[in-house]
Parts: C-alpha cells; sequence; structure tokens
C-alpha cells in the first residue's frame, strides 16, 4: 500500500505528516510506504491513500485516489482513528 | 537536537502583531538576521499562505511559514516567535495562533532530519503548551536542553508551570 501525505509546497506539513503518518501505521502494523508531495504532483502519483490538512479538501475534491483529512496535524489519535476508518470501510 | 536549532538568537517571545502578515514578517526577519535566508523569502512565506491558504496552522496554535527553497533560503533553519496576543490565520480549527515557527531549507531534503526533531517535540501537547506560555527565553532554552537530554520522558518539574485548565 502506499501512502502519501500532501501539502500546498509539499517539504513543510507534509513531511510532518508524513512522519507522524509513518508512526501510526508502524503502531497499528500496516504495511505501507509514506511519501509526501505538494498537491499538483499528488494527483498522478498512483498512491492508494491521500492524507491532507481539512484545508486542502477543496483542492483534493475530483481525486480518484480516497483522501482522509485531519485537521491536527499532530494529534496521532486523531490520524489513526481516521487511518482505521479508511481501513475497516475497505475490509481489511 | 532542538536546543541546536532554537538557540537564543532565534527566539522573540511575547511579540506583538497586528496580524498573520506581521507575524510571519517577525518571524522571518528571525530567519534573515540569522542569515539563513535572503529579505525575498519571507514575502515568499506570505505569498504561500496568500496563495495556498492558512494550512501552515498544523495544530491549533500553532503555525509553521515556510517557502519554497529556491525563494531565497541560504541555509536549514527554524525561527520561534510567540505572541502575546494571539492572531487569526484563517483556519477555521486551528485558529487563533499563539506560537509562529519558521523554517527555511536550503534544499528539498536536508531540512528533514530537523523537520522530524521538531515533530516529535511539538507531538507532546506539553511541549507545545509550554511555549504557548513560557515568557522566559532562559527558561525555555533550559526546557530545550532538558527535552534534548531527556529524551520523552522528560517530565522537566521545576521550569514547567502550571497547566490546570489545559
Amino acid at each position: 500500500m502506499k501512502i502519501l501525505t500532501v501539502c500546498g509546497a509539499g517539504q513543510g506539513s507534509s513531511l510532518i505528516l508524513k512522519m507522524n503518518v509513518q508512526d501510526v501505521i508502524d503502531e497499528i502494523g500496516l504495511d505501507a510506504d509514506v511519501d509526501n508531495s505538494n498537491i499538483s504532483t499528488a494527483k498522478n502519483s498512483g498512491a492508494d491513500l491521500i492524507l491532507a490538512g481539512e484545508f486542502h479538501e477543496d483542492a483534493l475534491e475530483g481525486f480518484e485516489v480516497p483522501v482522509i483529512t485531519v485537521s491536527d496535524f499532530m494529534d496521532n489519535e486523531e490520524i489513526k482513528s481516521k487511518i482505521q476508518d479508511f481501513l475497516e470501510e475497505k475490509g481489511e | 537536537m532542538i536546543s541546536e536549532y532554537l538557540t537564543k538568537d532565534n527566539i522573540i517571545l511575547g511579540a506583538e502583531v497586528a496580524d498573520w502578515k506581521e507575524a510571519i514578517k517577525k518571524s522571518g526577519s528571525i530567519l534573515e538576521a540569522n542569515d539563513l535566508i535572503e529579505a525575498e523569502y519571507i514575502d515568499a512565506m506570505i505569498e504561500m499562505v496568500k496563495d495556498k491558504g492558512a494550512y501552515i496552522v498544523i495544530t491549533p496554535g500553532l503555525a509553521l511559514p515556510h517557502a519554497r527553497p529556491e525563494k531565497g533560503a541560504k541555509e536549514n533553519g527554524l525561527s520561534l516567535l510567540t505572541l502575546k496576543e494571539p492572531v487569526n490565520f484563517g483556519h477555521s480549527k486551528n485558529d487563533p495562533v499563539k506560537v509562529v515557527i519558521s523554517f527555511c531549507a536550503a534544499d528539498d531534503s536536508s531540512h528533514t532530519q530537523m523537520l522530524s526533531e521538531l515533530a516529535e517535540f511539538l507531538k507532546d501537547k506539553k511541549n507545545v503548551n509550554y511555549i504557548k506560555e513560557v515568557d522566559s527565553k532562559k527558561e525555555l532554552l533550559a526546557y530545550f536542553k532538558s527535552y534534548d537530554e531527556g529524551g520523552e520522558s522528560n517530565e522537566d518539574s521545576n521550569s514547567m508551570r502550571s497547566r490546570s485548565g489545559q
């Protein structure tokens, strides 16, 4: 599974989100690669899941890849529960 | 080490600013004073918010302004600015902002270690809350040092102020 974290520039917020997503998937034992990028390159990244700030919800609309948005990038509990919800829905 | 990136020269506490733009300017001026950026980088940080929005408010009360390396970043670096009165950046949930941590990156990858250490530090809400409240730079520098020495389990009971109501 390939997870992509995105933000406007692709080097600040998305990097921090990537680190926290990595912590979360390590914790729940999900086998996934996490990478970060900016929004414009995210569209054709081939990712299975995109995580971004709620702020980017509109910009990510219309993406074929499932998108999870979080409001607090530093809140691993929020990230964890949203990823778990996603996995449950996906049936894994 | 947080204390390596945030030194007495990179920190301003309790600044008074009129709005988010002034907050970024002030925060960016610390980077400039430390010769980490060209002046144009500050405008680029402001443009970034105008252009892409206030997503840089990554957690309640804390903004992380930055611009692309090619906008005048000379080296990797951080600055910390806290505001006497918080200002809104335009984020629906994480406003108002009390803490502004600007960073500059010399390229796309070498700042990873710096941000990783910053993220580790900010992940503990106790640390974020401490920065929001601290008004003594000396105390804050001691807090960073003690965090670096003690790692995550650092309790820091001596300089930690009361967090009642948090």
